[in-house]
């Protein structure tokens, strides 16, 4: 017999559901129009530049066939770099070069890339594999992250990057999605990639999930999650806030790395994050949403909603999610 | 400004509302049976008389049919615009429409349309029986006639298995020298054939002609059975297999010789029957149309329409229940598909080539589609090239399934062509995409939430009631739409969900 859960019970809990994500913050809070702006990382990096948000240095642009053998060659002076579909979603395309064997590329796994697979992927990128419904597209090219080595302890051959959910300019949850082994170097939570909780008071880490389990240290690297403590917690904040001005979304997930000498920086924005940041928080979204509401009504400017967020959600303020079941019960 | 929730609520409500009182209205003024219950099959024969005029006079003449065997006429309706028109009495019980035209200057369809369901299975009456004088042959087709009927003669008891053994020799693949020298010297056609010889074996015959009854099919032509007198009853034998006995989906037109279709000033005419069947009881046809003066309802309802049109739309109807079914089970149960419609497109399919038979040939295509994509993905093709030619490659595959099974004599198999090609073909396209992406899991996840939902909204399509219903009350697919309106705010968990945060409580 599986055993389910009831709805009453979530519910209670306060866990958002995909209906209720779709109806009520994302067609409510998400004008169709403003899509554009984060569905295409270009564009993102483009408005986040015009504010001053930092993002990874972009290399170049690749938007036609023709012109993929010699943005290819230029790469031969460079030592490491990223290529990524600028229309791509879920992480998907992304080629992460991370050193040179004489006219190869090197792979975070060791594995050597040759200039005509750099070629093949740019193609592919172009002829839209990696792209929402499969569209035509354009291959961008960035400079690899210099990962703070705090996090890198906390990725296995993957990239380690923060989610926070931000609702009309509060951030309300957030998260590390780190990329194992059985998730395949990607950072997918349903692909078995470790969420880890994030306390918005304090950055530091409230719980560990994979596969829905609990689990207190890297399958992979074996690093703790119980002291991880996120440093830059309030840029992080701030630039995350400062997204939601930036694109005219109302329920936008920020995906923020962490450079070691340029601190915080935005690697994309999603206009319909997941839900699984709850189970990574062992929390509700919906009590959030509705606090995080009621200081969006009352805070000034960003800087107020943050201090009034870090205030409120705070992990200390907060009754556990066991202790609330329990309390059901 | 209403508030939207409300302003939909408001809108399904009405709508709800509207459909099931229409609905009702319908069942208990009209008395249209709400259930398809103590129903009979009533056919909707329409006969189309289409010919080309030559100049001069036009002058049609269609034989009505007879409504033997327990058949019984419900409705008839001509259509003739611009044609003189008139119903004789051709004799014996017959009669004939009759069009005529003084001059005619383009291509022309005639139209004879008729309900007729069979009240009972009655054979069919007495006949005269007259023995033809034998036709007057060349010599050698004479002597080869004579033998011919002195070897069937030899091997039969008596004259129904004299019957059944010249069916057996004219159809096989390697008949005999006589009766292939025959069949190949005879100027007329293989059934005038086969009354000369019953002419000659001095047995009484002639050709039943009628409809063969298949729901559905738009151009049916006019087939023959053989009826013949063994000494004290009437004999009805179908001339291609040899079988005994008037079919149950034979709509006899015609008893006896003569034309059943006669044109004077026209060429190429031809006679081709537009077929739907309904399940109705036979009162509520007799009294719609009794009644169909005073409530105008009627003239709007699907009935009205001309018999082609019924039976596309007996299909398209339920395209929204298997919408619905869609609906209810992305958003109230959680299941991935790939593609919002594709399972209703492959549920349609299923209706046509029976779910066993359909399944295995979605899953046999995909499979093999999906083998060949994996080879294409490493030729680095561009998109639109790459999905035009997964769609050759879906269709020489359906071919050569046909193919291989019409050899293999699985019959069933050939029913592949009612998949649609293009939807095939993306979803392999989407699913190779999803392998290389996500791997083999979510392919299997995707694909079989495809396929559980086209299952069910296959089932729920089969059920005779929601055809019944959404073919006599179309009025109740706006409850279906105030239904999906309301869904399309439904802001719950799913089912799924459930499952998925199932951890959550039990935790620390």
């Amino acid at each position: 017999m599986i055993k389910l859960i009831s709805p009453r019970t979530l519910r209670k809990l306060g866990i958002l559901g995909m209906n209720r994500r779709n109806v009520g913050y994302i067609g409510r809070y998400n004008p169709r129009k403003n899509f554009r702006l984060v569905d295409n990382k270009l564009f993102t990096k483009t408005a986040a530049l015009d504010l001053g948000i930092p993002t990874p240095e972009l290399y170049g642009v690749i938007d036609h066939q023709f012109q993929v053998k010699r943005m290819v060659a230029e790469l031969l002076d460079r030592e490491s770099f990223v290529m990524k579909p600028v229309q791509g979603s879920g992480g998907k395309g992304i080629l992460v070069i991370v050193g040179r064997q004489g006219n190869d590329f090197l792979k975070p796994s060791g594995a050597v890339v040759g200039i005509d697979g750099l070629q093949r992927h740019a193609s592919n990128i172009l002829a839209g594999l990696h792209s929402l419904g499969g569209r035509n597209d354009q291959a961008m090219i960035e400079a690899l992250l210099d990962f703070d080595p705090m996090m890198a302890q906390y990725s296995h051959e993957g990239v380690p990057d923060i989610r926070v959910i931000v609702f009309r300019g509060v951030p309300v949850m957030a998260m590390i999605r780190c990329a194992t082994h059985a998730s395949d170097g990607k950072a997918n939570l349903h692909q078995g990639a470790v969420g880890v909780g994030i306390d918005i008071g304090s950055g530091a880490s409230v719980a560990a999930v994979q596969n829905g389990k609990l689990v207190t240290r890297h399958p992979d690297t074996g690093a703790s999650f119980e002291k991880l403590k996120l440093p830059h917690w309030q840029k992080i904040l701030e630039l995350a806030s400062g997204c939601a001005d930036m694109c005219g979304l109302g329920y936008l997930g920020a995906d923020i790395v962490l450079d070691r000498q340029h601190g915080p920086m935005l690697l994309e924005l999603n206009a319909r994050p997941g839900l699984s940041i709850q189970v990574a928080n062992q929390e509700g979204l919906i009590k959030r949403l509705q606090i995080a509401n009621e200081i969006a009504d009352q805070a000034a400017d960003a800087a107020e909603r943050i201090s009034m967020a870090r205030h409120e959600f705070n992990v200390a303020n907060m009754v556990p999610l066991a202790e609330q079941a329990a309390a059901l019960s | 400004m209403m508030h939207p929730r409300v302003q939909i609520g408001l809108v399904a409500t009405l709508l709800i509302a509207f459909g099931i009182g229409l609905t009702l209205y319908k069942a208990t003024r009209l008395g249209l049976p709400l259930l398809p219950g103590e129903s009979r099959e009533v056919w909707t024969i329409e006969s189309k008389i289409s010919f080309k005029p030559s100049s001069g006079p036009v002058d049609i003449e269609l034989k009505l049919p007879q409504s033997l065997g327990g058949w019984v006429t419900l409705e008839e309706h001509f259509a003739s615009s611009g044609f003189g028109f008139s119903v004789e009495d051709v004799g014996s019980g017959r009669s004939a429409a009759r069009w005529t035209r003084q001059s005619l200057d383009h291509p022309t369809t005639l139209y004879y349309k008729i309900q007729a369901y069979r009240a009972n299975e009655d054979a069919l009456p007495e006949y005269p029986t007259r023995v033809d004088s034998p036709p007057r042959l060349k010599a050698d087709q004479l002597a080869a006639m004579e033998r011919l009927v002195e070897v069937l003669k030899e091997r039969s008891t008596g004259p129904e298995s004299l019957v059944k053994l010249m069916i057996q020799q004219l159809n096989r693949d390697d008949p005999d020298p006589d009766a292939e020298f025959l069949m190949g010297s005879y100027s007329g056609t293989r059934d005038s054939l086969m009354l000369d010889v019953m002419s000659f074996a001095e047995i009484p015959a002639h050709l039943v002609r009628g409809v063969q009854l298949q729901d559905g099919r738009r151009r049916q032509q006019l087939s023959s059975l053989l009826e013949i007198y063994d000494g004290d009853r009437w004999l009805v034998f179908n001339p291609d297999t040899g079988s005994m006995g008037l079919p149950d989906d034979f709509y006899v037109w015609q008893r006896g010789p003569g034309a059943v279709l006669r044109v004077v000033g026209a060429r190429d005419s031809r006679l081709e029957f537009a077929l739907v069947n309904n399940r109705l009881p036979a009162k509520t046809v007799v009294s719609m149309e009794q009644q169909s003066e005073n409530f105008a309802l009627l003239d709007f309802s699907i009935y009205a329409l001309p018999v082609e049109q019924q039976g596309i739309f007996k299909g398209l109807l339920l395209i929204p229940v298997a919408a619905f079914v869609v609906v209810v089970l992305r958003l109230l149960v959680g299941i991935k598909t790939s593609g919002t419609f594709m399972p209703v497109l492959i549920a349609l399919a299923f209706l046509q080539t029976t779910l066993w038979v359909g399944l295995a040939i979605f899953l046999v295509i995909v499979s093999v589609g999906l083998w060949i994509r994996s080879w294409l993905s490493h030729l680095n093709l561009l998109l639109v090239a790459r999905v035009s030619a997964v769609v050759i490659v879906v269709i020489l595959l359906m071919a050569a399934m046909a193919v291989l099974s019409y050899r293999l004599g699985l019959d069933q198999a050939l029913t592949v062509t009612f998949f649609p090609i293009i939807i095939l073909a993306w979803t392999v396209e989407r699913m190779s995409i999803l392998w290389e992406e996500e791997g083999g899991r979510e392919v299997l996840m995707q694909g079989g939430g495809s396929l559980i939902v086209a299952v069910l909204a296959y089932l729920v399509m089969s059920i005779g009631v929601v055809a019944h219903l959404t073919f006599n009350f179309p009025e109740l697919l706006l409850s279906l739409l105030g239904l999906v309106l309301l869904l399309g705010k439904y802001t719950g968990y799913r089912l799924s969900e459930l499952y998925r945060f199932r951890e959550l409580v039990n935790q620390k």
